[in-house]
Formats: structure tokens, sequence, C-alpha cells
């Protein structure tokens, strides 16, 4: 089926069965190779993208479900306010370290920050439970996007 | 953009329409195009781009290349894994070169044991935690061989004595300093210069040292925020398929039945292989290849290993381990001192077969032609994976290209070329490049798992409580039988009985190694390698000595560290930091561990409240370092807090166990990582000194098990004796 997503702005064409998920269609169709694979089930959320604003699990997302929704992924995050101040503040603060998981991370982080711009440890934990780090760096994620949010 | 990316879109001529693409897309693919010339690069912005021209360019070793217009490369031997390796060794370069960190670029250096063997392992390999060890001297020489040419270059144009100009950021001074020339401008008669041999270099003094030792930003940060950097799995080459595969459930076993119609019907399927051990769906992205190998229904033949369960392998190991093995260690007489021992303690201590679950699944691409075969993949270990492609293709070696990527997690995992051999046999039977994906459920069942140890120890007090005697009897599978043949000498795995003793001055000593190979399970090695193991059981067991000896278990530690400064120091350190002896509610505790691994000594202090239900929180965790000369603090800390979660994952949580010959877990909803809202803040205090530079991306790991189930001990009176902890056992009886 041919479907019409509109990605970091763009229109893009699209020739797949509806069932396909999305995280496929970003990367191996579109080429967008910043959304990262982990565990195709919804548990690690390496593959966060946001559509309209809200983080979903692109692994778990079917390309029929999108619609005419705005697509946001990492390539493109960084036109946010959050997304460039996430971003700024990985870089200070060193967080990554393989970076595999750091897409999704950042995804979440961003999506937490438009709807609480003051997050608490509390509210960080709830938003950032489901984005898995084996390099373990939560504990630079976690002072991350404080520093981000200016808490 | 309409389907797959097509071939026409990406093979067009030269470099500088390739570059023009790269930019325009705003994504750079790391891979290389055609020929020799475009070996794999490091995923950097477009403007970074290293095209690998060694015409006109310095290259006075396998490490520098600066080409006219300046730009330096360093050709990096070790794959980046999060470890801050690039960094680290570029930071070592840069030092000796006078170069700033940000005039380096870095590239992956080809399969070329001759250049690039790691010195502790002797092959083409990223592990051990050696990096910075094997490479600190030879990093430098190769830096400073490098200034001294440029310099000798540029004495020589103005015709004054090299020993008065003096280089710095890539620039060379005269003595007066009024006379400059860059190191671009000096590149091309610095190559005609002989190459002086890199041991006649003089190298700086540290207290010279202007970037070692300082919290410099790590060089591949930049791309790991916005989606640039480029992994295996994220290799795109023209005409490319991606095929998803089904292995073989159990070890030995073959598809017995393939729907290929069904897989076949699937939209964007184009091919289905069946070599037996496992079936791939070949197709144009990676979600039909999924839904084709779902529609494959596939079935299987177990073959022999179909009835291998965890009870049996563990019963297996718990009778070999009854005989003596082959001995590792024996100091004095360990059994004369056991049988007048005031108090004779024994314990037996198991750890469980872990997966790796790196966030990156398994993965790699292949191209394999008539002539030549290239192989896209983040690999560990770089020679041995060419090796085994030369076994597979009888291709000879110069014609296998190992294209290496940032790693999307190591931990051991990428060390196996598994993966890589699995690709190329799949890629035999596809026509043109072909990327396989394990899903993450393949990657979890088909890990090679760090071995099930068994270990039997037994201990000798005297009147006082001092130890008099040690004994250590180690059972499971050898990975250096099979991974390197030199570290298993006379039936004893250097590598499993590492850290069997700890850092004690013990009078009688006796430790001994039973290989015991579980069938139907591969295993390897797995991040921190045998002292992950040992220092749980040995300081799990020296806790319990210290207990019977009814003393502080900081205080009885002491006392046997006298000999050992180092390790004392790192013991106290972090006891005073964690507030040791400092009163704690019920059922909270500390407990500490100290070890000599990886060249560099480590304590850690845990803190820990068991809930009455056994639910075990970790509060703190302590850790004092001293890894000698410290290269980069910033990722040394960085290591610490990884390392440390990565332990505690398996303490808390890691299990593989095997039914019907088959990996009972799947996923990460049962095989579970630490997630954000359960790990501790984890502190990090650094000795600092001039000692030789150990390792520290595995130390961590090691050190963390045994901290926390001493605090458990200390919470609960409860001795926890194998992993992961069985909280069950831990509820309150109240």
């Amino acid at each position: 089926m041919v479907f019409t997503l509109k990605i970091n702005g763009t229109p893009h064409e699209i020739d797949v069965d509806d069932d396909t998920p999305l995280l496929w269609v970003l990367r191996d169709v579109l080429g967008m190779t910043g959304t990262k694979f982990g565990c195709g089930q919804a548990l690690c959320g390496a593959c966060t993208v946001h559509v309209d604003g809200q983080p979903v699990r692109s692994c778990q997302t079917l390309v029929d479900s999108v619609g005419d929704s705005s697509v946001t992924t990492i390539e493109a995050i960084g036109q946010a306010p959050q997304g460039a101040a996430l971003q700024k503040a990985w870089l200070e603060l060193e967080v990554a370290q393989c970076g595999y998981c750091q897409s999704g991370q950042i995804m979440s982080a961003a999506a937490l920050l438009k709807d609480t711009p003051k997050p608490t440890d509390n509210d960080i934990d709830a938003a950032m439970s489901g984005n898995v780090c084996r390099c373990g760096t939560y504990q630079r994620i976690r002072a991350a996007i404080r520093h981000a949010a200016g808490v | 953009m309409k389907g797959p990316i097509t071939r026409e879109q990406i093979v067009d001529g030269t470099a500088m329409s390739r570059r023009a693409l790269l930019q325009g897309a705003g994504l750079l693919l790391g891979f290389a195009l055609t020929g020799a010339s475009t070996e794999s690069v490091f995923a950097a912005p477009a403007s970074r781009v290293v095209e690998n021209e060694v015409t006109g360019a310095f290259a006075p070793n396998g490490f520098i290349r600066i080409n006219p217009t300046g730009d330096v490369t360093l050709v990096i031997p070790m794959a980046e894994m999060g470890q801050g390796v690039y960094t680290a060794l570029s930071m070592l370069l840069a030092e000796e070169l006078e170069v700033k960190l940000d005039q380096i670029q870095v590239q992956h250096a080809p399969a070329n044991d001759t250049l690039y063997a790691n010195s502790f392992l002797h092959i083409q390999t990223t592990g051990a935690s050696s990096s910075v060890r094997a490479f600190w001297t030879p990093l430098r020489q190769a830096g400073a061989v490098g200034r001294n040419l440029l310099i000798a270059a540029a004495a020589k144009r103005w015709n004054v004595d090299p020993a008065t100009c003096r280089a710095k950021d890539g620039v060379v001074f005269d003595a007066s300093g009024s006379k400059h020339l860059t190191y671009g401008a000096l590149a091309k008669a610095a190559a005609k210069l002989p190459v002086p041999p890199a041991a006649n270099v003089k190298l700086k003094d540290p207290k010279g040292f202007r970037l070692i030792g300082t919290r410099a930003k790590r060089v591949d940060s930049s791309i790991k925020v916005d989606g640039r950097a480029l992994y295996g799995i994220d290799t795109r080459l023209p005409g490319m398929k991606v095929a998803a595969v089904a292995i073989s459930p159990v070890l030995g076993g073959k598809a017995k039945t393939v729907d290929e119609k069904a897989a076949l019907a699937v939209k964007g399927v184009r091919q289905v292989i069946n070599i037996d051990e496992a079936v791939a769906v070949v197709a144009d992205h990676f979600g039909a290849a999924k839904k084709g190998l779902k529609a494959a229904t596939i079935t299987w033949d177990d073959g022999p290993n179909g009835k291998i369960s965890n009870a049996d392998i563990v019963k297996q190991l718990e009778q070999a381990s009854q005989k003596p093995g082959a001995v590792a260690r024996n100091d004095g007489d360990a059994g004369q001192a056991l049988a007048k021992a005031a108090q004779r303690l024994d314990a037996i201590y198991q750890v469980p077969f872990l997966a790796h679950a790196a966030m990156e699944p398994m993965n790699c691409t292949v191209h394999l032609q008539k002539h030549r075969c290239d192989i896209w993949v983040g690999t560990q270990a770089m020679a041995l994976t060419q090796s085994l492609v030369v076994e597979l293709t009888g291709l000879p070696k110069d014609a296998i290209k190992i294209h290496n990527h940032l790693i999307g997690g190591g931990f051991g995992r990428r060390l196996e070329a598994d993966g890589t051999v699995l690709a190329v046999k799949i890629a035999k039977h596809v026509d043109g490049p072909v990327k396989v994906i394990w899903s993450r459920e393949e990657d979890i069942q088909h890990d090679m798992y760090r071995p099930y140890y068994f270990d039997r120890l037994s201990a000798a007090l005297d009147a006082a409580g001092k130890p008099i005697a040690w004994t250590h009897r180690i059972a499971g599978s050898s990975i250096t039988a099979r991974y390197i043949p030199s570290w298993f000498k006379d039936g004893v795995d250097l590598d499993a009985v590492e850290c069997a003793v700890g850092p004690y001055a013990l009078p009688n000593i006796h430790v001994d190694y039973v290989r015991v190979e579980p069938p139907g399970v591969r295993t390897a090695f797995w991040r921190g390698v045998g002292p992950t193991h040992n220092v749980f059981v040995v300081e799990s067991f020296m806790d319990e000595l210290s207990h019977a000896a009814k003393q502080d278990p900081v205080a009885y530690r002491k006392e046997l560290l006298s000999h050992n400064p180092r390790a004392l120091a790192v013991l106290s350190l972090a006891a005073e930091k964690a507030g040791w002896g400092s009163p704690l509610p019920a059922r909270n505790g500390r407990g500490i561990s100290v070890q000599f691994a990886f060249g560099s000594y480590l304590s850690a202090v845990a803190k820990v409240e068991v809930a009455a239900d056994g639910s075990v929180k970790i509060k703190r965790i302590v850790c004092a370092v001293d890894c000698g000369m410290c290269v980069n603090p910033d990722t040394i800390e960085a290591q610490v807090q990884g390392g440390t979660i990565f332990g505690l994952t398996a303490a808390l949580h890691g299990s593989i166990t095997f039914k019907d010959g088959r990996v009972e877990q799947s996923n990460f909803d049962d095989y579970l990582p630490m997630r954000i809202d359960e790990v501790p803040v984890v502190e990090t205090h650094l000795i600092r000194n001039a000692e030789a530079p150990g390792g520290i991306g595995e130390a961590p790991t090691a050190i963390v098990s045994a901290a926390v189930t001493n605090a458990i001990f200390a919470a609960t009176g409860k001795r926890v004796r194998s992993l992961p902890i069985d909280t069950d056992s831990l509820k309150s009886s109240s």
C-alpha cells in the first residue's frame, strides 16, 4: 500500500504493507538510521520517535496507524527547543558511551520536558524508565535532563 | 523517496559527488563504495570525512597520516564500544604529536595483526580492558616519531638545528618563534626523511603532560546525540537486501520444514534461504523479512541437545567439582593448615550463565563477490573475523575487507565472530549485499554465554580468627581453551582462575580448576571476565571469614593488606567516603569489597535496604579507584558508573537458563536490565598517582556484586552464595 508520511516536516511516499512497523520504514525504506532497533517489543525505547509530539515506540507503531500525524525523529529533534537543550546538556555532561540507545533516550526526554518543563526525579523516573541503557549511563541521563531543564 | 534506497542514488562517481550527497542527506553513510581507497570511516560530520588518500601523505607509522592540507588522521587500532577508547587513544597521540585533540580525525584500522595487534593479547582485539595499557607506549612513541620528523623537516628547510625548534598545535616554530610552518606544509618533506626507531625517541615526562590527565571532551559524543553515529546495523549499500534470521532454538539442531511459499507471498520478500542451522528470509526491508520469517512457520529437528536442562548442567558441575582439578596455585600446605584449624569454614558459591544483551542486536552486512568479500560490522575482533571469513570463502586474506564500525555495546559479545560467520553463509546464496539482523529474541537465545561456575571454598582460621589457609576450586567452561589457547596451560584456564584469591597475604593457598563443558551451550567472555565471577566469590567468602572471626569486615581486610599499600589505600578511602561504621536503620546494611584486577585497584562499598518482602534497594555505591596514571578522569568515572550498573544488573536480575535445550529467556521482559528508576548514584573517588595505567572498563563490574551481597548480609544476616540474588530467601521472618 502507498502511504504518505510526514516526517520531520517533509512528506515521504512509501509503498509497504500496512502492518509494517514505522521503525523499518524510517530505517530501511527511508534510510533514516538515527532511530534504533533494540527489542522489537516496545521494551527498551531505543526506537522512540514522536507522533504529534507524543513519544511512541516505532517498533510497535504500524505504518497505517500514523495517518496524517507528524512524525519527528532524532534527526530533527534539535530543531525543537527542548531537543536542542537536551543535546547540549548531553554533550556538556558527556552522557553517551556506546551511544546506541541515546537517540531514544533524548526523544523520551524531549517529550518529558515539553509537557513538564521542570521535572522532579519522580517525573524523570516515570518518563525514562521505558528506555534501557546497557552501558548504564542513567546517572548522567538524569543529571543532563535536570541540567537542560535548569532544575 | 519511494522504496528502498537505490543503487543510482548512491553509486555516482567521484568522492566529490559522494561528499555532496552525504552533506545533502544530512547523514553520513559510513561505508566504502568501491575500491581500496575508501576504507570505512568512523561516522563523523560530513565535513570531517576522511578520504583515505595515502598519496602525498605523511605516514611514518601505522597510526598517523598527515596529508598536505594538514588533516591529521589517527588510524585507530581498537574498536569504540562506549569505553571512550577513541578519545583516550587520540589523547595519547595528540600529547606527543603536539596537535590539538580536535585536529585529529579517527579512522578504523583495517585488519592487520602486524601493525595493530594489542600487545597484551598479541592479536588485533579490543578486550581485557587493555587498550590504554597496550597502546600507552606505542601511541605516544608514534606521536613522538611523527613530531620529530616534522620538526626535522622544518629545521632542514630553515637550515637550523632541529633541537632549537619546537612544535605546538600542529605547527613547527623556530627558536625565535618568528618562523613557523604547519604540519600540512611539512608533510611531504617529512615523508622523505628516514624514520627513526620508535624506541630511540624521547617521550615526555608525565609532569609536562598538557592533555593526558585532563577531562578532555569525547571525540565521539556529538554524533551520538543527533542520530549521525553509524553502527554496523546502520550500513546501507546500493542494492542491499535485509535478512531476518531464525537460528535453531537448540544448538546443533536443523530446520526440518519451512513454508517458503508463505514467506515469499509477503510483499517485499525476495528469498528464503535454509542453511540447516538457520533459516533466513531476505527482503527489501526488515519489516518484510520479519513478517516473512513468521509466515515460514519453521519446524526444527532438535538434534542431540534437545533434552538439556539447567538442573542437569548444575548437577554435572557439582559432581565434577568433587574431584581435584588442575592446580593453578599452591603456596605452603593448605591441607595441613586446614587440618589443624581452630575454626574451619566451607562454602559453595555459584554464578549463572549470562547473556550480553548489548543494545545493538547482532548484525552483519556481507557482500560476497567472486574475488572479494566485504564485511560491514562492529567487531571487537578484526583479525579473528577476517580469518574465519577466509576459511568460509576460500578467498585470500587481502580479499577480505572488514569495515569496522562503532559498536552499540560489546561487553565481550563482539569478540566472537559467529554473527559474521552466519551472515557469510547466508550471503553465499544472495546476489548482492545483504544485511543480516538478529531479532532481540535471537540475540538473547543464541548468545555465547558467560559460563556457569560452581566454586568450592574452604578456609582455616587460627585461634585469633586470622585466616591461615585458603582453598578455592573452580568448575566451569573454559573460554580460553577455545579462544586464547596460550592462556590454557596444563589444564588451567588462566582467566577462570584470575582473582581466585584476593590481594591478601595468606600463608597457605591452594587453587584448582576443573574444566567442564556443558553440552549444547556456547560460552564466551563477558564484561569483567574471570574477576567478575571470582571477586564475587572471594570477597563474599572473605566477608564470611570476618564474621566467623567476629571482626569488622573492613578492619579484618586491613589486617591482611598491610603488605599491599595500594589495595589498602582504596579500601580505606572507600570505607571513609561511605561513612563505614555509622549507624543505619533496621534491614539496612553496608558491604565492602576490594580487588586487584586488570592492573587497577578498586574497592566498593554498597549501601542497601532489604524490604520485608525480600526486595533489595541499592541506595548508594561508593567506589575508590587507583588505576595508576589517568588518561581521562571523566571517562574513568563514566566507566565506574556504567560498569557498576552492568554488574548490579547481573547481581539482581541476570540469569540465562536452559530447558529442553532451549534458552528460557528471550527479551528485556524476562532478561531484565536495570532501569533508571532502579539505579543508585555511583560515587567515584580517584587516587591520582604516576603508576602505570591500569584497565577500567571491566573492573567496576567485577567489584560490585560482593559489596551488595555483603551489605545484604549486614542488613539481614543472610548470606547470598549464588547469583542472581534470590529475594524470596531474604523475606523478613517477622
